[in-house]
């Protein structure tokens, strides 16, 4: 995050007026998409020639068409809303209890030096667990049910959101504080109006990783033993030998997961317009 | 408002800053501190604002010692400092309380005094350094505060807008008879704004000086009686021992 006296000391700059620039910046962001679309065209394209042309054997590699007809039949048969929305799910619930946690946690560890010193040691020798060792032990406390999946998600989205929330609140420029105390705000009022808008960018990066690793999870917690979900499919997959089922599977993950993303990118870009970002060229 | 600093020192890690100073300022008069840097300066100002209450010695606002902050003591500093993430109308009502209506209403016509009318919905990151620093001006007058305190702070800003502000800070202080304390290591800045200026030399820093400027105002900068003021703190400052 920039420093606050970066943001406000700039030159003007930024913002001009939308009626001259909106149809060119609209051409830029439709030429942003064709660029980047240009590869991954030309790589289904000659995926699906060379599926054709039994290039691969389609028992390994079935060609894209294949791949959407599966995706199609699921839909039709109607399980596939059932797949996606357990995963979904599993995710929504694990993300927002882990969040939770990482908020509360972290808003301690942040504001209060003592705390720090208690909670933080601790915190970070857990962190240095890889936190798929937990799944067996998690499976033998709570089975294979919705509770050990949603732990696992919940615990794989606390850490990126716990240390975004605590360095964000330790990242607050001391000098806007100065500010809150000039104009006599007490404790509260100076974490609503100062601390908690200055640590919101880290915060929502904190929450967009951490719903990264909460689908990294949710298949972890799939393939461990579940009987429906997109992780089940891809187990499903490989014990039918049908690579399309794996790789139907694999791509809905893709759409879905890049959607939720999609939305949190949306929220942030929402919330934080104010920001003074340098433009990539 | 009066001020009335009494023997403060202060030290920092067990090395002393500022070491008795002490000085006065009668109600609506403008005190500059001026000193090369490090002597202490915003140490002191800090010290009459409150923000720091580690120091020895005693501030009286209005004859009252007072070890925190005051509602009537407004501070500028040598940033904006504005809240990225609130507009300039948000920026300028931040100390006050009440309904928006009412707020945004007080708020209006301070921009119009800084000469920001109709900029109310830019963002920090959209404003000029000239601008922004208006913005931080209008934020602090607009509380009404009857002791102002600026921490060098046209500093930043080139020398025409330089100008441009501290004429400005000069019209508020027609209209408001604040009590004025102006940190600043510009000695043009401070003959040309101050009644009185406080000199601050040494390391731990005290008060080398105190002259008074009874030129009429409005002064004309570069003026014979501004030059000759500015030899004598040049004396007083005594630089080439440095």
């Amino acid at each position: 995050m920039k420093k606050s006296s970066e943001l406000t000391a700039g030159e003007l700059h930024g913002t001009k007026p939308q009626g001259r620039g909106g149809l060119k910046s609209q051409k830029s962001r439709v030429q942003t998409v064709i660029l980047g679309s240009i590869l991954p065209i030309i790589l289904i394209i000659a995926w699906e020639l060379l599926s054709r042309a039994e290039v691969f054997p389609s028992y390994q590699l079935p060609a894209p068409t294949v791949i959407l007809d599966t995706i199609a039949g699921l839909a039709a048969d109607g399980s596939l809303w059932g797949h996606v929305g357990i995963t979904l799910y599993r995710v929504l619930i694990g993300f927002l209890i882990g969040t939770a946690f990482a908020v509360i946690l972290g808003s301690i560890v942040g504001f209060y030096k003592k705390a720090e010193q208690l909670f933080d040691p601790m915190i970070q020798a857990f962190r240095s667990i890889p936190s798929l060792a937990w799944v067996p032990l998690f499976i033998l406390w709570m089975g294979i049910g919705e509770p050990s999946k949603v732990t696992m998600i919940a615990v794989g989205v606390f850490f990126p959101v716990y240390l975004n929330v605590v360095s964000g609140i330790n990242g607050v420029d001391r000098k806007l504080i100065e500010v809150g105390k000039m104009y006599g705000l007490n404790t509260f009022e100076l974490i609503r109006r100062v601390i908690l808008p200055a640590s919101l960018p880290s915060f929502l990066t904190g929450i967009r990783s951490g719903l990264g690793l909460g689908w990294m999870f949710v298949v972890a917690a799939e393939l461990m033993g579940a009987s429906s979900g997109l992780g089940y499919l891809l187990v499903l997959g490989q014990n039918t030998l049908s690579p399309e089922t794996i790789l139907a599977s694999i791509i809905l993950f893709a759409v879905v997961g890049k959607s939720t993303d999609w939305l949190l990118k949306i929220v942030e870009q929402k919330s934080l317009h104010w920001q003074d970002n340098a433009v990539k060229a | 408002m009066s001020l009335n600093i009494n023997n403060i020192s202060r030290s920092f890690n067990g090395k002393e800053v500022v070491k008795n100073v002490s000085f006065e300022a009668d109600p609506g008069e403008i005190v500059g501190l001026l000193g090369t840097s490090g002597c202490g300066k915003s140490t002191v100002l800090r010290a009459i604002s409150g923000l720091d209450t580690g120091y020895r010695g005693e501030v009286e606002i209005n004859g009252k010692a007072s070890r925190k902050v005051e509602a009537s003591t407004g501070f500028i500093f040598q940033e904006p400092r504005l809240m990225p993430w609130l507009n300039v109308m948000e920026n300028v009502t931040f100390g006050l309380k009440g309904k928006k209506e009412s707020k945004d209403e007080i708020g209006r016509k301070y921009l119009r005094d800084v000469g920001l009318a109709g900029s109310e919905h830019l963002y920090p990151k959209e404003l000029s350094g000239g601008m922004a620093q208006r913005v931080a001006i209008a934020r602090a007058l607009i509380t009404s505060p009857e002791v102002l305190l600026l921490d060098e702070p046209f500093s930043a800003l080139d020398a025409f807008t330089k100008m441009q502000l501290q004429d400005l800070l000069l019209e508020i202080w027609e209209e408001y008879r604040t009590t004025i304390v102006l940190v600043t290591h510009d000695i043009e800045e401070a003959t040309y704004l101050c009644d009185k200026i406080v000199i601050l030399k040494d390391r731990p820093g005290r008060v080398g000086q105190e002259i008074i400027l009874d030129e009429p105002r409005p002064r004309r900068r570069g003026s014979n009686a501004l030059a000759n003021y500015k030899t004598d703190i040049l004396n007083s400052l005594d630089l080439s021992r440095v």
